[in-house]
């Protein structure tokens, strides 16, 4: 038995960037992708999403204080 | 200072000294355990030869010239006798040995692994740094040793041991170090890379010392004691031992002395080379002194919090510092802080001679060293100190001039660090500013307590005084209490007014009618000097006393602490008492918004006016308590009795419930919990109402004022005086343990009664029984057991939160990221706000909206 996680309530909502739009949050924060909080790609979150190494997540999380707060993470494999 | 750079350094090699290398260093060869001859003089070739530095003054080393503290210091070396295992590499030995053929000695890696590996492990390095390598080198070298036959020679190999500390058997056969060190000297150069040794920097026989490397004198120097006897240094002594038994190795060898005689001495020696450089192995007796003290060595010169990396490395000392214990004085002000007179006499603040205050600082150094306010030092413009006695006087007066530094008394207004540990947040460490005081104690005004989390029973605080222009005004103009009033966690004041101040002016505010006298005396005592704005008539209300500090132009809206509205209209209080809701630390938004418009100069000098004013009506007015202040009527005390006893018996009928297996469980709870959930909520319900009861009699007292106002206690401390004390709870229940099947020998066993089960039934006033006191006692002992367990456990795991995040900063485009500028997260707390500067956290837009439109309330 094997439940997906990304259903659970208190999992927030994980999706994949698109490649142009992975270009504009480096260039927003001008860095490289690898500068980016990092997500194993094994993650439970981020299993059934099928991506690479190197592809930006993006999540988006329910604050307290500021309704909800998008953040990037960068895939890595180990 | 300065310095001509004569020699660059552009990189640090660790490694290990060759012999060749030991004897290059070395100035001197010791060849005799003497240390002193007849006369006191060091012997040349001993252990404290003159070329191996000079620790007496007047002497002068006889290898580089120079005298105390300007020579160094040199190495020197001793020959053994026999070779010894160096114990600090005995790991490393035993890899190579049991990794390496006995016969032809190279690695035990076939030839075309051999050359994978070495491109693998460089790789490894090459990505993930040397860290990486190593534990790389450890997997593969575990891999193959192994082996039971030479991939190369075909030889097979025997099973080599360690017998710690330093004997390696190879079949139960002994392996000297001589024959240890022959296997390492045949191990070929292309070989070592596969362990990590570099291979034109390094051969492994080195592990086995043949050579003996003597640290200088100046690292282990003697101390003359006031016998004028001389005592050696640990380290000396231990050379000493080494070199004597080292001699008395060479002579039975050259007198072929038995076999038997020669391996105890080298056994001897092998043992006092390893205490040398650590004295605490495992599994060898520590060395000691005669009187039975533990010898001080190598290894114990540099670790734990006492050796030189923690001590002397990472942990600095100051000058221009001091510490006392502190002691509160509301009177001066929340910016300043007492110094002793005499701690003001040893401080001292450079200040360099202009032609503008030139007769300024003459007169300090006219004062002297011993006259307050003087000057100890005046430096020159060579930079040479001279210090200022009554005999120099005469002669740095006529001498001064610009350019100098006079370095004089610490005076009142210097700028003064303040500090105490644990420095948790920045408010840890304030900017004050000095008023000299006497006594022997730092003061600090009351209210500053809080943010440095101090109170007065013995605490000590440390004081800095900023040496240069740049740094005072730096404090000043960053660290100075005022500017630190809005805490950066919660938005709000962390200082305000506590205790007296509070109640003085929630008295003040709620019920004092004072003469226009009266009314004056008060203000002018707490420094307002300018009475035009008070009232012309004959009774002055209290509030309008309090409005008198307030600004003019200011307004405000908010809650007391009961829920009622308190209204300043244009720098008048309307409505409501000044409570610790608007006054107290940590609350409030009244001195929020104060800060907010009128800036923290302002706040600090209003709040340090409000206090004074609270301190002064509580003086004038009086204000004490006594224990009749907790007397209840007769007939209260009975309500409450019979309040107690109906419970009482409440819990009696549910215990005989439970025995008659009549009691029905709550969901999700066994019958033993539903009862004791049942009993606790009847005897907190009595409690309760007690309380309420008692609360409703105890009317004027001053007890209820301050619970009332919140500078002090609350109501159930005065319903535990006054009415009953009630259920005693260790960890959520009540008293279960103590003797077998009872909390007491006092009572029967497994009597579930409140009474055997902590339940207090009286009162402080009345007194409490000798169990009902115990029971007491033990929630008390619980309580600081568990503070004192505690306290630690926060504190590491505080320190281990601000040691991982102490390299963050939110950067300007509003991330926060760490050293290496990586994102860690992309709006500070998510909403991008910085908390200083919200109200309590909240960003209150409406009354922003409202200022700017300049619509008043």
């Amino acid at each position: 038995m094997t439940a997906d996680i990304s259903k659970h309530a208190l999992v927030p909502k994980h999706t994949k960037v698109s490649d142009s739009e992975k270009d504009k949050i480096c260039a927003a924060h001008n860095i490289n992708s690898m500068q980016l909080p990092k997500i194993f790609k094994e993650d439970p979150a981020i299993s059934k999403l099928g991506v690479k190494a190197g592809d930006v997540i993006k999540i988006e999380r329910h604050s307290k204080t500021a309704g909800v707060v998008s953040f990037y993470r960068v895939v890595i494999d180990e | 200072m300065n310095h001509d750079v004569h020699k660059k350094i552009i990189s640090i090699n660790f490694g290990f000294f060759s012999p060749k290398q030991v004897t290059d260093v070395a100035s001197a060869k010791v060849v005799t355990p003497e240390l002193y001859d007849r006369e006191g003089y060091p012997v040349d070739g001993g252990l404290m030869d003159l070329r191996l530095g000079v620790i007496d003054p007047g002497l002068r080393c006889k290898t580089c010239g120079q005298k105390l503290k300007e020579c160094p210091g040199h190495f020197g070396y001793i020959e053994l006798a026999r070779p010894v295992i160096h114990v600090k590499f005995v790991r490393h030995v035993l890899d190579l040995l049991k990794s390496t053929c006995k016969s032809c000695a190279r690695v035990l890696i076939p030839e075309e692994n051999h050359k994978r590996y070495i491109t693998f492990l460089n790789k490894v390095q090459e990505e993930e740094g040397f860290e990486a390598r190593r534990r790389k080198i450890k997997e593969i070298v575990g891999k193959y040793k192994l082996k039971e036959k030479c991939p190369h020679c075909s030889a097979k190999q025997e099973k080599i041991k360690l017998e710690k500390p330093y004997n390696f058997y190879e079949n139960e056969i002994r392996l000297s170090p001589i024959e240890v060190r022959a296997r390492l000297e045949k191990i070929p150069q292309e070989d070592l890379s596969v362990f990590g040794f570099k291979e034109n920097e390094f051969r492994p026989e080195w592990l086995v010392l043949t050579i003996l490397q003597i640290p200088p004198v100046t690292m282990r120097p003697s101390i003359t004691l006031e016998s004028g006897e001389r005592s050696e240094d640990d380290l000396t002594h231990k050379l000493g031992d080494i070199v004597r038994i080292n001699q008395r190795l060479f002579e039975n060898i050259n007198a072929g002395a038995p076999e038997v005689i020669i391996e105890d001495l080298w056994d001897l020696l092998q043992y006092h080379i390893t205490t040398f450089f650590d004295n605490a192995v495992p599994q060898l007796p520590p060395a000691r002194h005669r009187g039975g003290q533990v010898l001080k060595t190598i290894a114990s010169r540099l670790s734990s919090k006492e050796g030189r990396i923690r001590h002397n490395l990472a942990g600095k000392r100051t000058d221009f510092s001091a510490r006392t214990v502190i002691s509160p004085d509301p009177l001066i002000d929340l910016n300043e802080v007492g110094v002793p007179l005499v701690m003001a006499m040893r401080l001292t603040v450079p200040e360099r001679v202009t032609e503008w205050n030139k007769e300024y600082l003459k007169k300090y150094v006219q004062n002297g060293a011993k006259k307050y306010p003087g000057a100890n030092y005046v430096i020159k413009f060579d930079g040479k100190r001279k210090t200022i006695t009554d005999e120099t006087k005469e002669e740095i007066l006529e001498e001064l001039d610009t350019g100098y530094v006079v370095e004089r008394h610490l005076i009142a207004g210097d700028i003064a660090l303040f500090n105490r540990q644990p420095s948790l947040h920045r408010m840890s460490m304030m900017c004050h500013k000095v008023k000299i005081l006497p006594g022997r104690t730092f003061r600090l005004n009351p209210a500053v307590c809080n943010p440095y989390n101090a109170d007065f029973d013995g605490d000590e605080m440390n004081l800095h005084i900023p040496q240069t222009e740049e740094a005072r005004s730096e404090a000043k103009v960053l660290m100075l209490v005022e500017t630190q009033l809005i805490s950066p966690r919660y938005g709000l004041s962390v200082v305000g007014c506590i205790h007296d101040a509070i109640t003085g002016n929630y008295l003040l505010t709620k019920e004092l009618v004072l003469t226009r006298p009266e009314a004056a005396d008060l203000l002018y005592n707490c420094g307002v000097t300018d009475l035009s704005r008070l009232p012309n008539k004959e009774k002055i209300d209290g509030k309008e006393v309090f409005s008198m500090l307030l600004p003019a132009d200011f307004s405000f809206i908010g809650k007391d602490k009961s829920g009622n509205e308190v209204k300043i209209v244009n720098g008048s209080l309307k409505s409501g008492v000044m409570d610790k809701s608007n006054l107290g630390q940590e609350s409030g938004l009244m001195l929020r918004n104060i800060y907010e418009t009128y800036g923290p100069s302002y706040t600090a000098t209003l709040l340090g006016k409000i206090s004074k004013l609270g301190i002064v009506v509580l003086a004038r007015r009086g204000f004490s308590i006594g224990v009749r202040d907790m007397d209840l009527p007769q007939e209260t005390r009975d309500e409450i009795q019979s309040i107690i006893q109906k419970s009482e018996d409440d819990v009696v009928r549910f215990i005989d419930q439970f025995y008659a297996g009549k009691l029905e469980s709550l969901p999700g709870r066994t019958v033993q919990e539903t009862l004791e959930v049942k009993i606790m909520e009847a005897l907190n319900r009595a409690r309760n109402k007690g309380a309420d009861i008692a609360m409703r009699q105890v009317v004027n007292s001053t007890a209820l004022t301050m619970a009332k106002c919140g500078s002090r206690g609350n109501p159930l401390n005065i319903a535990q005086m006054s009415a009953i004390f009630g259920q005693v709870a260790l960890r959520g229940k009540r008293i279960e343990k103590g003797y077998k099947e009872r909390t007491l020998s006092y009572f029967k066993k497994n009597d579930l009664s409140p009474k055997a089960r902590g339940f207090i039934r009286n009162n402080f006033k009345s007194g409490l029984t000798p169990h009902e006191f115990f029971f007491g006692a033990m929630v008390g002992r619980d309580a600081l057991m568990d503070t004192a367990l505690r306290t630690p456990k926060s504190g590491y795991l505080y320190r281990r939160l601000s040691n991982a995040m102490q390299d963050l900063k939110v950067e300007y485009d509003g991330t926060v990221r760490d050293a290496s500028s990586k994102i860690i997260q992309f709006a500070y707390g998510e909403d991008g706000l910085d908390v200083a500067k919200t109200k309590g956290g909240v960003v209150d837009v409406k009354k922003i909206v409202q200022h700017v439109l300049g619509v008043t309330q």
